[in-house]
């Protein structure tokens, strides 16, 4: 089922007014169907400019349509997406907002980057090529700038001498970590992250977790993670959102949702996490 | 029966001439279904159109070549040399075979490879032209060599619209002195000597693009 219109212009509270506490995502009210499964159900959440969120909560809870959805690799079933004041999973047309064509959607993500859990690096490209790619192709950076910036990513990253690798040469872990580099080589504003260690051996993710500890210490770009790692969501996020069944059961602090939960469904997820680990 | 070797290298001049004509059938044509599939296999992706498009296609997979040659040759304007519509028909015979060979290689690439040019923004024609085609492709490279042999070997039916290639020039000059066994047994040599080299570059190509 496509998207309805949306009769309204101004969005929900808070947005578009210009105030500087203007959130820079919102969710209004956002369903996402798959077929006759619900994976979200009216959604209402906002992210402050810089805020670093973690979404946790059990499989299936909608977490990472979350992300998907704000890389507009999926589109909302009802409800807006917000970002910066501007709609985003729709576009205004004629006082109305309506689903936002393939044009406005191209457009609007250039502000968003997404980090996923396969990597998805490009095997027939080496690291650097896969680095500059976007930049030269989407923000039309000069080839020089766009590798200088490169270079600077990999070095972010601890790989500085692979730059001329293929990505099949490269370990899972230093995989990711150059996806993570190709993600920031276009400067987004937003950053999601998808369960970006899952897929590693035990003994990588520790590599991948500095580099976004340091991503997260040294700039402020807004961060959505979604993740099972529990102590660096407790050190990295400034918000806890804790999903069950397609909405957020309970959000707070690290300190609060990992210390002192107050749901049930959240004392037995992380239960359920903690005795994996 | 016997064999004359000298009768043999007599004709060979004739016959060689006879395989520079399948080869050139056998080189426009395959670069024909080279890139006329690829064309097919992507517009096949939109849907109405591409869905005719696949009609089209089954039914020139599902007819054999010798009656589209003989079909398409007493159709076209007598201007038109059977040589060029040999060449024609047999590039779009086997770009309905080299379509489907791109679309299972554009099949494969992972989901993930598109995502991932979606989420950096990039334009349709990076996502296919740097990401999704040399990815597809080079996964396909052993079966598009097949289909060039394949052709290779379907060059004699050219002979039912009357263009001299190597098994016509092979008749004439056999049934001319009934040495009819000379003059088959020198084609088909000749054919193992150009598809037997083409077989081992092609595993060579395959393996040297199989690594990614």
């Amino acid at each position: 089922m496509p998207p309805s219109d949306i009769p309204a212009t101004e969005g929900p509270q808070g947005v578009g007014d210009g105030s500087k506490d203007q959130p820079l995502i919102v969710f209004d009210q956002v369903v996402k169907r798959f077929g006759d499964l619900t994976v979200l159900d009216h959604l209402d959440f906002s992210v402050a400019p810089g805020e670093r969120v973690t979404l946790i909560g059990p499989s299936g809870s909608g977490k990472t349509t979350i992300l998907r959805l704000l890389m507009t690799l999926e589109k909302v079933t009802e409800g807006c997406i917000w970002v910066g004041g501007e709609p985003y999973s729709h576009m205004r047309r004629g006082g109305h907002l309506t689903p936002a064509g393939e044009g406005y959607l191209r457009e609007r993500r250039k502000r968003v980057g997404m980090v996923f859990q396969q990597f998805n690096l490009f095997p027939n490209m080496t690291v650097r090529q896969n680095i500059i790619e976007a930049p030269v192709h989407v923000l039309g950076t000069s080839k020089a700038e766009a590798n200088a910036r490169a270079v600077e990513l990999l070095d972010m990253v601890g790989l500085g001498d692979k730059i001329d690798a293929h990505p099949t040469q490269l370990s899972g872990g230093q995989q990711q970590r150059v996806a993570i580099a190709r993600a920031l080589a276009m400067q987004p504003e937003i950053l999601l992250l998808d369960e970006v260690t899952s897929a590693l051996d035990p003994e990588l993710v520790a590599g991948v977790l500095d580099v976004l500890r340091e991503i997260a210490e040294t700039t402020d770009i807004t961060m959505l993670c979604v993740t099972h790692e529990m102590g660096f969501a407790r050190d990295v996020s400034h918000r806890v959102l804790m999903f069950d069944q397609g909405q957020i059961a309970e959000e707070g602090t690290p300190e609060q949702i990992f210390g002192e939960p107050k749901e049930e469904r959240t004392k037995s997820f992380l239960r359920s996490v903690l005795d994996n680990e | 029966m016997f064999w004359d070797f000298q009768w043999t290298f007599e004709v060979l001049p004739d016959l060689l001439r006879g395989l520079g004509v399948t080869i050139q059938v056998t080189v426009v044509g395959y670069l024909i279904a080279l890139i006329l599939g690829l064309l097919i296999a992507i517009v096949r992706r939109i849907p109405i159109f591409g869905s005719v498009l696949h009609a089209v296609m089954e039914f020139i997979r599902t007819t054999p070549l010798i009656i589209q040659l003989v079909f398409v040759f007493l159709l076209a304007p007598s201007t038109v040399s059977g040589l060029t519509v040999g060449i024609i028909v047999i590039g779009v015979h086997y770009s309905a075979y080299t379509a489907e060979v791109y679309r299972s290689g554009i099949e494969g690439v992972a989901k993930g490879q598109w995502e991932a040019a979606r989420a950096l923004s990039l334009p349709g024609r990076r996502t296919w032209g740097a990401i999704v085609l040399p990815q597809a492709i080079r996964k396909v490279i052993p079966a598009l060599g097949n289909y060039l042999i394949a052709m290779f070997k379907d060059t004699p039916l050219l002979l039912a619209i009357g263009v001299t290639e190597l098994l016509t020039e092979a008749q004439r000059v056999g049934s001319a002195s009934f040495r009819i066994v000379e003059a088959y047994t020198a084609v088909g040599l000749l054919f193992l000597l150009v598809s037997v080299p083409s077989a081992i570059l092609i595993r060579r190509l395959e393996r040297r693009y199989a690594a990614v």
